[in-house]
C-alpha cells in the first residue's frame, strides 16, 4: 500500500503541531501532546497449507491529550488536516472540563527534561509489512506442507501478524520525536488424533514474536527449520504420553514457558498504577504495595528483576514514550527484594516518586496513553551458569516445561495457573518422556520464593506477546519478557482432566 | 459537547460508490465503519482519562477470477484514504492471493433506501446525568470510607456495506456499559455492578452505587472456606462469562478437524446431540428485543467460519442448542456446502433461556440450602480444548448462603470449569434477562442470560486475592 503511506509521508508535521500546541497554550493547557501516527498491520492464516484469510490494514491518525486546570482529557479521529487538529485540542479540552466537573484529585505530570529534535529507529533490516502476501503465503504454506507430510499430523493452522509503526510526538514542553519500529509474530500449530479419535493433541511452535525485521523467518534469531523439524514426533510422543500424576514437583521452566509466568506475576504486579489503585475496575490491583517498597521479599536471592525499554530487539523498545519520556532501564526486584516499579508521569507524580521512567504507550493515535508494561526480564545467572540440561540434571522427580498455553492470574497478582506446550517427567536427573494434562498453580510470592537456581546466559530467550490487554477502552500493548530457564522446588502440579471431573 | 473531533471526511456513501467505480475486479465489496465513541473512566474516587475518539475504517474487498477458483484481496486503512488508491491495494493483494477455499458467488442483496444517510454520532454529553450521580457519589464514598473505580463507554457504529453485486447496506449500533467497584479502604471488601447501556437513558449509578453497598454489608461478616465443589449461584452476568466461551468455541471446522467439544472424531461433529439434561435454549438473533445488532454479514477479511464472500447476506435467527441439543455450529456458506450443514453465521447477540422458569435471581439464593454466590468471574481462560475446560477466579464478592440468604463474605477461589459442564449440573434457572460479561463485554456487549443453581461446582485453589 505504498500509494497510502505516500499520505503519511506528505502531512505536513510542523503546521499540525503549530496548529494543536498553539491552541492548546491559548486554551490554557499547562501539558498537551499530539501523536501523529501510522500503523500498518498485516496478518496472515493458513489452514492446512491454504490461504484461509489475509489483512492489509494502515491506520493513520491523530491523538492530543492535555492537562487543564487539574484535570486530563483527550480526543483522537482519523482526520489529520490541521483544522482537525485544532478541533483535536478543543475537544480534549471539553473532555477535561467534563473530569473536571465531577470532581477528585488535581492531575500532575512528573517533570520531564525537554529533549529537543530527536529520531529513533528499531534494529531491522527488512519491513515485514513491504514482503508480498504471495512471499508470506508460499514460506507458511511450506512450512506448513512439510508438517502435513510427517506421520501422524491430521492438520495445521499457520499464522503471520505483521505490524509497522511510524510515530511522530510533540508536546507542550518543546520535545518533537519522530520513531519506527516493526515487529512481527509467526505461528504454526498441528493436530493429532489417536486413531480411535478418543484423544487430541496439538502443539505450536515455541518461536516468540518479536521486535525484528522480515529476516527472522530466514532464522535470525531462531531456528525455524530445526524447530518444525523436531514438532510432529514431539507431538506424536505427546499423543502417547501418560497423564501426569497431580502432586508437588520441582519444575525446570524453560523460558519459552518462563517468559509469561514473569508476565503474569512481576510485570503487572509491578504496575504502579494498579498498585495504587487507579485500575481497581478492570485489570485489577497489586499485593506489591508501594508500603512495601525496599521491603517485601518477593523471592529467592536469586531473582533479580528489570524494566527495560532499552532491550534489543524488544517488543517494548522504543526511543522515547508516548509522554516524551527517554526509554530507559531500571530494577523491580533486587536480589528478590521489591525494588521499583513501572512508572508514567501522572502515576510518578502521584506517588512522590520524582521522574517517569518511561512506560506510557497508546496502542493507537485514537488512544490515550497508559502506563504499559516495559519489557521485564529475569537475569541468568553470572559467568557461564548452568545449562538447561545441568538444571535437569540435579533434579531426583520433577518435570520440564516448555511452551506457553494457557494462562489466569487473580486481580491482586497472587494465584496463578499456567500450562504450556510439553511437560517432560525428569527422573533421576534426566527426562523421561512427556507427560499430558498438565497446568502448574501457585501464588506469586511462594512460587519465586521457590527459585532455587537460574540457568546462564546460554539458556536466556526474549520472550514476549503482541496482545497485553489493560485499560478501559481495552487497549494492547506488545512486550518482551527476557528469561532463562529456571528451577522451582515443590510447585503444585494438577491434572487438568482430573480438574474437569473426568 | 462542542468541538466535536471530525473534520475533512468525504461521506461513507460517497466513499463506497468511489471505491466501487474504481474497482476493476470481477467483483468487489466495499465496507465503511464509521465510529464515534465517548469514555469516562474514575479510580480512588477520582477521574482518571477521559476522552473522545472518531474512527473511519474503509475496507475494500476485490474478488479475481483465475483458472485454478476466485481469488479475494483485503485492504482496509483508516485516515485520509482515496478510494482508487485502497481498491489498487485490495486489487493487488488478491493477485498475491491463492484460491479462496471459501468462495461462493457474491449475490444481489438488495438495497437499503436510508444508504446514504450520514452517520449517527455520540459525545461526553450522553454522560450528563451519570456524572452528576459520580459526583455525588464520590462525596458519598469519601465520607463513608468506601472508594469507587469504574468506566462508562458508549460508542456508536454507522456500518455502510456496498457490493457490485447491487447491496446497499446501511446499520447503526449504538454500545453502552457502565461499570462500578466499590471497595473497602483496607482491602477487606469489594463488590462489582455493571450494565450494558444503549443510550444511557435507562442506566443509574446511583441504583448501582446502592446494589454496592448492600454487598459491601454482607462483608460485615467473613468467612474462610477451603477448596473443594461447591453448590453455587450463578447470576446472569457470570454465567454470561461461561456461556459466551461456549459460543466462541462454536465453530463447524474447528469441530470437524477435531479436538474441540464439539468434536465427536473421525471427522465429525455433535451436531444433532443433546448436549444438556435440562432444556436449554441458545440463540443469536439481529431482532432480538433490547439486543437488536447488525442484521447482515459483515467480513472484512475471511477467517475459519466467517467469509468475504457472504458479505451483506441476511443474518436471521439461529438457533444453536434447542431442547438441550446442538442444533448450529458456525458455518460460512462454502463450509456448509462442503460439510452438507446449514449457513449458519452468528450475529452480534446471544440469548440462552432454560424455558418455563419464572424464578428471579434472588429466588434462587432463598431456594439455596448451603452454597456460595458468586457475583463476579475473572481471567477466565480455556485449560483443555476438548472438555472446554476453563480456568478462572471468583473477583468481588463471593458469599456463603445458609438456609436461602446470604450470610457472610466468603474468600476469593481459583475455579477449573467447563460451562457445557456446568449446564450439565444445573439444578434451576430464573427467567432470562439482560446481562453484561465482566471478562468479554468488549467484545459481546450483547447477552441475555438466567442466573444458574449449580451443584458441585470445582473451586482447585483459594486466591488470596482481595
Amino acid at each position: 500500500m505504498a500509494v497510502l503511506d505516500e499520505g503519511f509521508a506528505a502531512l505536513e508535521f510542523d503546521a499540525l503541531r503549530s496548529a494543536a500546541l498553539e491552541r492548546a497554550g491559548e486554551l490554557g493547557c499547562r501539558h498537551a501532546d499530539l501523536r501523529v501516527e501510522k500503523i500498518r498491520t498485516q496478518s496472515v492464516t493458513l489452514r492446512d497449507a491454504r490461504l484461509e484469510g489475509a489483512v492489509d490494514d494502515l491506520s493513520i491518525g491523530m491523538g492530543v491529550r492535555v492537562v487543564r486546570a487539574g484535570a486530563m482529557g483527550f480526543a483522537g479521529t482519523v482526520a489529520t488536516d490541521v483544522d482537525a487538529a485544532g478541533q483535536l485540542v478543543a475537544a480534549a479540552v471539553d473532555a477535561a472540563a467534563v473530569a473536571a466537573r465531577a470532581g477528585g484529585e488535581a492531575v500532575e505530570l512528573a517533570d520531564e527534561p525537554e529533549h529537543g529534535v530527536v529520531e529513533w529507529a528499531a534494529s531491522y533490516r527488512i519491513d515485514p509489512t513491504e514482503v508480498p502476501l504471495a512471499d508470506k503465503v508460499a514460506r507458511l504454506g511450506a512450512w506448513s506442507a512439510g508438517l502435513l507430510r510427517a506421520r501422524g499430523v491430521e492438520h495445521v493452522t499457520a499464522s503471520l501478524l505483521c505490524v509497522a509503526e511510524d510515530k511522530y510526538f510533540a508536546n507542550l514542553a518543546g520535545t518533537i520525536a519522530r520513531q519506527q519500529r516493526v515487529r512481527l509474530q509467526p505461528s504454526l500449530e498441528a493436530l493429532a488424533a489417536a486413531e480411535d479419535s478418543s484423544t487430541f493433541e496439538t502443539m505450536r511452535t515455541c518461536a516468540p514474536p518479536v521486535g525484528r525485521g522480515y529476516e527472522y523467518l530466514d532464522g535470525e534469531g531462531w531456528d525455524f527449520t530445526a524447530e518444525l523439524a523436531e514438532l510432529p514426533e514431539l507431538l506424536a510422543e505427546k499423543l502417547r504420553a501418560p497423564s501426569v500424576e497431580p502432586g508437588a514437583y520441582d519444575l525446570v521452566i524453560d523460558p519459552t514457558n518462563l517468559w509469561l509466568t514473569i508476565h503474569e506475576s512481576v510485570g503487572h504486579a509491578t504496575e504502579l498504577d494498579r498498585a495504587l489503585g487507579y485500575e481497581a475496575a478492570y485489570a485489577g490491583t497489586s499485593f506489591a504495595t508501594p508500603d512495601k517498597l525496599g521491603e517485601l521479599r518477593y523471592g529467592s536471592e536469586l531473582m533479580n528483576v528489570t524494566g527495560d525499554r532499552t532491550t534489543q530487539y524488544g517488543l517494548a523498545t522504543v526511543g522515547f514514550d508516548d509522554e516524551g519520556v527517554e526509554a530507559q532501564r531500571f530494577g523491580l526486584v533486587s536480589d528478590g527484594v521489591l525494588v521499583g516499579y513501572q512508572l508514567d508521569r501522572r502515576i510518578a507524580a502521584a506517588a512522590g516518586l520524582g521522574r517517569s521512567n518511561g512506560c506510557a504507550f497508546a496502542d493507537s493515535p485514537l488512544s490515550i496513553p497508559l502506563q504499559r508494561m516495559a519489557n521485564v526480564s529475569l537475569r541468568p545467572a553470572a559467568g557461564r551458569g548452568p545449562t538447561t540440561a545441568e538444571l535437569i540434571g540435579g533434579i531426583d522427580r520433577g518435570i520440564y516445561v516448555v511452551g506457553d498455553k494457557s494462562w489466569s492470574i487473580d486481580m491482586q497478582r497472587y494465584n496463578f495457573q499456567f500450562t504450556g506446550q510439553r511437560f517432560f517427567l525428569i527422573e533421576r536427573g534426566r527426562l523421561a518422556g512427556q507427560l499430558r494434562d498438565v497446568a502448574y498453580q501457585a501464588t506469586t510470592t511462594e512460587f519465586w520464593g521457590a527459585l532455587a537456581a537460574v540457568g546462564g546466559e546460554s539458556t536466556y530467550l526474549l520472550g514476549g506477546a503482541f496482545n497485553c490487554g489493560k485499560g478501559q477502552p481495552g487497549q494492547v500493548a506488545p512486550v518482551s519478557h527476557g528469561a532463562p530457564s529456571a528451577l522451582f522446588r515443590g510447585i503444585r502440579v494438577l491434572n487438568t482432566r482430573a480438574e474437569s471431573g473426568r | 459537547m462542542s468541538g466535536e473531533p471530525v473534520s475533512g471526511l468525504p461521506a461513507a456513501a460517497q466513499v463506497v460508490e468511489e471505491a466501487l467505480a474504481a474497482s476493476t475486479s470481477a467483483a468487489c465489496v466495499v465496507i465503511v465503519d464509521e465510529l464515534f465513541d465517548a469514555n469516562v473512566r474514575f479510580a480512588n474516587n477520582t477521574m482518571t482519562t477521559n476522552g473522545v475518539r472518531r474512527d473511519r475504517r474503509v475496507t475494500v474487498v476485490s474478488f479475481a477470477e483465475s483458472p485454478s477458483g476466485m481469488r479475494a484481496g483485503v485492504a482496509s486503512a483508516s485516515g485520509p484514504v482515496e478510494p482508487a488508491g485502497l481498491v489498487a491495494a485490495a486489487e493487488s493483494e488478491a493477485a498475491g492471493a491463492s484460491p479462496a477455499e471459501d468462495a461462493s458467488p457474491l449475490e444481489p442483496t438488495g438495497a437499503d433506501p436510508a444508504f446514504a444517510a450520514p452517520p449517527e454520532t455520540t459525545d461526553l454529553g450522553v454522560f450528563a446525568a451519570l456524572l452528576q450521580e459520580l459526583r455525588l457519589a464520590f462525596g458519598a464514598a469519601r465520607a463513608e470510607g468506601r472508594v469507587l473505580a469504574g468506566f462508562a463507554s458508549h460508542e456508536v457504529r454507522t456500518t455502510y456495506l456496498g457490493s457490485s453485486a447491487g447491496g446497499r447496506h446501511r446499520h447503526v449500533q449504538p454500545t453502552g456499559a457502565v461499570e462500578l467497584v466499590a471497595r473497602r479502604p483496607d482491602g477487606t471488601a469489594s463488590a462489582w455492578a455493571g450494565r450494558a447501556a444503549t443510550d444511557f437513558a435507562d442506566v443509574s449509578l446511583a441504583a448501582l452505587d446502592g446494589e454496592l453497598r448492600r454487598r459491601l454489608g454482607w462483608a460485615g461478616r467473613r468467612v474462610d472456606l477451603e477448596p473443594g465443589r461447591y453448590e453455587v449461584i450463578l447470576p446472569p452476568d457470570a454465567v454470561a462469562d461461561l456461556v459466551l466461551e461456549l459460543d466462541f468455541a462454536a465453530s463447524g471446522r474447528e469441530a470437524e478437524d477435531g479436538g474441540t467439544v464439539y468434536s465427536a472424531g473421525s471427522g465429525r461433529t455433535r451436531l444433532g446431540e443433546r448436549l444438556t439434561a435440562l432444556p436449554f435454549e441458545a440463540w443469536s438473533d439481529p431482532a432480538a428485543p433490547g439486543l437488536e445488532c447488525t442484521p447482515f454479514v459483515v467480513a472484512p477479511s475471511s477467517n475459519v467460519d466467517t467469509s468475504v464472500f457472504d458479505n451483506g447476506l441476511p443474518i436471521g435467527a439461529v438457533h444453536w442448542i434447542e431442547d438441550g441439543v446442538l442444533r448450529h455450529l458456525r458455518y460460512h456458506r462454502a463450509g456448509a456446502r462442503r460439510a452438507g450443514a446449514a449457513f449458519a453465521p452468528p450475529a452480534d447477540n446471544l440469548l440462552l433461556a432454560l424455558p418455563g422458569t419464572e424464578l428471579s435471581c434472588d429466588d434462587l439464593v432463598a431456594r439455596t440450602e448451603r452454597g456460595l454466590l458468586l457475583t463476579c468471574l475473572w481471567y477466565i481462560r480455556e485449560v483443555d480444548r476438548p472438555t472446554l475446560l476453563l480456568t478462572g477466579l471468583t473477583r468481588d464478592g463471593v458469599y456463603l448462603v445458609e438456609g436461602g440468604e446470604v450470610v457472610a463474605a466468603v474468600n476469593n477461589f481459583r475455579f477449573n470449569e467447563s460451562p457445557l459442564d456446568v449446564l450439565g449440573r444445573t439444578i434451576e434457572a430464573s427467567a432470562s434477562e439482560r446481562a453484561l460479561s465482566r471478562e468479554w463485554h468488549e467484545w459481546a456487549n450483547r447477552t441475555a442470560m438466567p442466573g444458574l443453581r449449580v451443584a458441585e461446582f470445582n473451586m482447585s485453589s483459594v486466591s488470596p486475592a482481595s
